[in-house]
């Protein structure tokens, strides 16, 4: 039977003895996280804990050339110096950073299957629930010759990472055929240790913060993406993230190269199963855009957001920078963040070549007990430098939401501009909508605005809606969709549509 | 929380130099506030609330030295009806001062005040305390602590004429500490002036309790001492349908912090802050205010400018909370910088943190150098150059200026800022 054939969402075993009709009907109720389920797929662990030897098996697990282990050991060391950050307006319970597994991966990755006979169909069966397409999957799991099967009008390469490792990677071929890399990280350490040598904590330093230097120590797979000179990559490429694994930590490092001239659009989405108990995710994305070149990163966040009474979910804490090198470098952070407990992030960019812009759009959606604080960095540093901060905050039940950015222009940095919007919407009176912006100037010729507004739902809005027979929810689907237009639009399409879907998901239950 | 041993040292050598006064009815209040600095310890740069400014001047053993300045103009205030109140580097000049008996009102020194039983021990250092959370304010307490003389103003009617500060300085390092107490009753409606840059180093609190449907209007002038440093904070607990308007001009001045701490505590209360600040080369000027409602339909208003030119900077920190019963909320803030050059800067850090839903609240904040166009125009029309520039600079400032309601005190501010503008104009 070939794996294309095969009734995937069967495949799945459920755990703790709760039957597969069970948790669809359990997903069917408003509210539900639709990616909760785990696949029971056997895994290879490295011991609980943290030390320099769970480093060093890490860099070894992953075939890693001595500079590698060395520049992960220090990291570690730097790691032991620093303190956990307490200014985000999150609380959470103390993390445990010896009780994480910081490496699994699936036991049959162990080779790389040669043939589809060998891809372990549980694996697969994930990848189909998560409604990746089908004919990728073959590729995902790293079956030769199955590249030519695809004949999708619009194609999109995928990294998917699944717990510790990418599984793999689509399209390489073509891709190679435009010069473009796109692989996973390890991959990309042996196959390219210059590039990585010259790029890899370039942006965000080893020691940049004590998330970022952890995820420097035990990160165990990522992306690679290097475009070459005067290229336009001829598709989109995105990695997607999967936490499987119980008590296991995702530190995943993600380095895209943007020469000369070149274009690449890339996306990214995560998942995890739904558990008791909270899981950690680290991540730090990398991006470095050289003169004339544009990124554009897109994100759609859905990590398990915890149950409505806070219990479980992914404690997201990422860093993400963008470092516009070159003159007219331009780069664009779009994000849905609507999963996890607790969100920390801030992508940034760093505006160092004169011309070069930089966008932010942002929708956050905080429903029942998440927190997320989260919002962007634009420093200004070359002549006549573009930012542009779009953010939207929606926040439910008994969620706290916040944004919180930073706006500097240096005083070299003549006759910029920034344009900040964060507005916030209230559902509910139990919830949180906060708003922490520094605005720093220190010359003249450049212009800087922000506003910021914060309301509740219109009962106008609603009202119309609802005497047209919509019930309340979908009023409220539609109006908070309008309220997020801004943002939907910057988004690719392929996330358009997923992303408005979710903007409704995430609010189920929210209000009434 | 256990303090760095860098703060614990620089606190101690501060309270080392000084005396506390013995009090009366203030003494219980002066110690649980000397308490509360030694946990808290004085302010640093990497403070969060002290990321913009550099504490080092204000909380150093003793003050720096501050040339005497003339101003060569007659004194803010002068020409209006109003009840003078002299303080000489922080000590009370009776001889300047008019007779403090008045209709309406009761005034006394805090250093007079020493009997074991006063109504300002209910506030003495009471609404401080309430302003420490969630922000330490370590110099405010150090004030309650240590001030060695204010005023204690309760208004049991309609004050007939306003109570004027005036603040001399005269020694190039004078340290002076003063707290006043003010407290409006029920239905009663005050307007306080205050003018001049009092010390070399000054520190100021003043607690003001506004009860229910009471009215207290604010307008100050900060002294144009170049050389002064100042750390001013004002802490107001509002009741129902009660209006607290303030507004500070600040011109020159090497350091200004004015804190500004209010609290809406019963519905339908108002109230508006406003500041203007002109600064022309070594200058530093800090704008740290701090709204809470926590009743319901209130309207707080914030309006800062700043027109900063050689070099000087300018903060803005201000903060709207919206406690979560507080519904039907108006909140507004404003901060805005002319950069009237390339050296000088802005920085603001406008907050808003939100946790009731029936709640309007908005905030703006823009920096940049003079509207091109509007230069042009006026050029076009036949206007110099430097006048055009003034006309828009003033036109810039107004809106915070047209937060004072009297149109006397509103004149005689625009007065004193357009004077600025021509003396620092080219």
């Amino acid at each position: 039977m070939s794996v294309i054939d095969q009734p995937q969402l069967d495949e799945t075993q459920v755990k703790d003895g709760v039957d597969q009709e069970t948790v669809d009907a359990v997903r069917e109720v408003g509210g539900a996280y639709k990616y909760g389920w785990s696949t029971d797929i056997e895994m290879e662990y490295a011991p609980k804990g943290l030390g320099p030897d769970i480093v060093r098996l890490i860099s070894e697990k992953n075939d890693e050339p001595e500079w590698m282990t060395d520049w992960r050991l220090a990291a570690y060391d730097r790691w032991l110096e620093k303190t956990e950050p307490t200014w985000a307006m999150v609380e959470y319970p103390k993390i445990d950073f010896q009780d994480q597994y910081y490496y699994a991966r699936p036991k049959s990755m162990e080779q790389k299957p040669k043939s589809l006979d060998e891809v372990d169909p549980k694996l697969l069966a994930t990848y189909e629930k998560l409604g990746i397409p089908l004919k990728e999957q073959m590729i995902l799991a790293g079956v030769e010759g199955a590249e030519d099967l695809t004949d999708a009008p619009r194609k999109v390469a995928v990294d998917a990472v699944f717990d510790s490792v990418s599984v793999g990677t689509t399209f390489q071929k073509e891709l190679k055929a435009a010069g473009v890399i796109f692989c996973s990280i390890s991959e990309a350490i042996r196959d390219y240790p210059d590039l990585v040598k010259k790029y890899l904590g370039s942006v965000v330093p080893v020691t940049d913060n004590y998330y970022a230097t952890l995820n420097s120590a035990v990160f165990s797979d990522g992306s690679f993406v290097y475009v070459p000179p005067g290229v336009r990559c001829p598709m989109e490429l995105s990695t997607y993230f999967r936490i499987n694994a119980e008590n296991t930590g995702q530190f995943e490092r993600t380095l895209i190269i943007a020469d000369k001239g070149s274009y690449v659009s890339y996306l990214e989405g995560c998942t995890a199963p739904q558990r008791d108990i909270a899981q950690l995710h680290a991540a730090v994305v990398e991006i470095i855009v050289e003169e004339d070149a544009e990124v554009k990163y897109s994100t759609v966040q859905n990590w398990y957001p915890g149950d409505e009474n806070g219990k479980g979910g992914i404690y997201n804490f990422v860093t993400k920078r963008a470092d516009c090198r070159g003159d007219r470098a331009k780069v664009m952070w779009t994000q849905v963040e609507t999963g996890s407990a607790v969100t920390w992030k801030y992508p940034s960019c760093i505006l160092r070549g004169n011309d070069s812009q930089g966008e932010f759009y942002s929708i956050a959606i905080a429903n029942n007990m998440q927190q997320a604080d989260t919002g962007t960095k634009m420093v200004h540093l070359g002549k006549r430098t573009k930012s542009r901060i779009v953010s939207k905050g929606i926040s439910a039940g008994r969620a706290q939401n916040t944004y919180r950015g930073l706006v500097s222009m240096h005083p070299k940095a003549k006759e910029s501009r920034n344009y900040t919007q964060c507005d916030s919407l209230l559902i509910g009176g139990n919830c949180g909508a906060h708003t922490v912006p520094y605005i720093e100037v220190k010359n003249n010729s450049s212009r800087v605005e922000h506003e910021a507004t914060t309301s509740k739902v219109d009962d106008d809005q609603l009202f119309y809606c609802r005497s047209r027979g919509m019930d309340e929810e979908e009023a409220v689907a539609l109006v908070v969709n309008g309220f997020c237009k801004d943002v939907l639009q910057a988004l690719p399409m392929e996330f358009a549509m997923e992303a408005q879907q979710l903007v409704a998901i995430s609010l189920e239950g929210s209000v009434g | 929380m256990t303090q760095p041993a860098v703060s614990v040292n620089a606190t101690e050598e501060r309270l080392a130099g000084l005396d506390m006064p013995a009090g009366g009815w203030s003494k219980p209040a002066r110690h649980d506030a000397l308490a509360r600095v030694r946990a808290m310890g004085l302010p640093q740069r990497r403070d969060e609330y002290w990321k913009y400014t550099r504490p080092d001047t204000l909380v150093a053993a003793t003050a720096p030295k501050a040339a005497v300045f003339d101003p060569r103009e007659t004194p803010v205030f002068d020409g209006i009806d109003r009840l003078k109140i002299v303080f000489q580097d922080g000590v009370f000049d009776a001889a300047a001062s008019d007779d403090l008996r008045e209709s309406g009102v009761t005034i006394e020194r805090l250093s007079e005040a020493q009997a074991d039983i006063h109504w300002a021990a209910d506030l003495y250092g009471r609404l401080e305390t309430r302003g420490q959370t969630p922000v330490a304010r370590p110099l405010a307490a150090l004030n309650t602590a240590f001030a060695s003389d204010g005023v204690l103003i309760r208004v049991s009617g309609a004050c007939a004429r306003p109570i004027n500060l005036q603040y001399h300085h005269g020694a190039e390092h004078s340290d002076a500490m003063l707290h006043h107490v003010i407290k409006l009753e029920q239905g009663a409606a005050l307007t306080l002036l205050e003018n001049g840059p009092a010390a070399a180093r000054f520190n100021k609190v003043m607690e003001v309790d506004v009860a229910d449907g009471a009215s207290f209007h604010h307008v100050r002038a900060q002294g144009r001492d170049h050389e002064r440093r100042a750390v001013t904070h004002i802490f107001a607990r509002l009741g129902a349908q009660s209006v607290f308007k303030s507004f500070t001009l600040t011109a020159n001045g090497v350091l200004t912090r004015n804190e500004c701490v209010i609290e809406l505590t019963g519905d339908d209360a108002v109230a508006h802050v406003a500041g203007a600040c002109v600064g022309d080369g070594d200058f530093h000027h800090d704008d740290t205010v701090f709204v809470t409602h926590d009743a319901v339909g209130c309207e707080s208003r914030q309006v800062f400018k700043k027109v900063l030119r050689n070099g000087a900077t300018g903060v803005f920190q201000g903060k709207i909370l919206v406690k979560k019963d507080a519904q039907k909320t108006d909140g507004y803030q404003i901060s805005q910088s002319l950069l009237l050059d390339g050296d000088s800067q802005f920085l603001a850090k406008p907050e808003l943190e939100i946790y009731a839903d029936d709640v309007a609240c908005s905030h703006g904040s823009t920096s940049g150098a003079i509207d091109e166009d509007a230069l042009f125009y006026l050029r076009s029309r036949g206007v110099p150059h430097g006048d055009a520039t003034n006309l828009l600079t003033l036109a810039f400032l107004a809106e915070a200026v047209d937060e004072i309601e009297n149109q006397a005190l509103r004149d005689e501010i625009l007065g004193r800022l357009s004077g600025w503008l021509e003396r620092h104009s080219g």
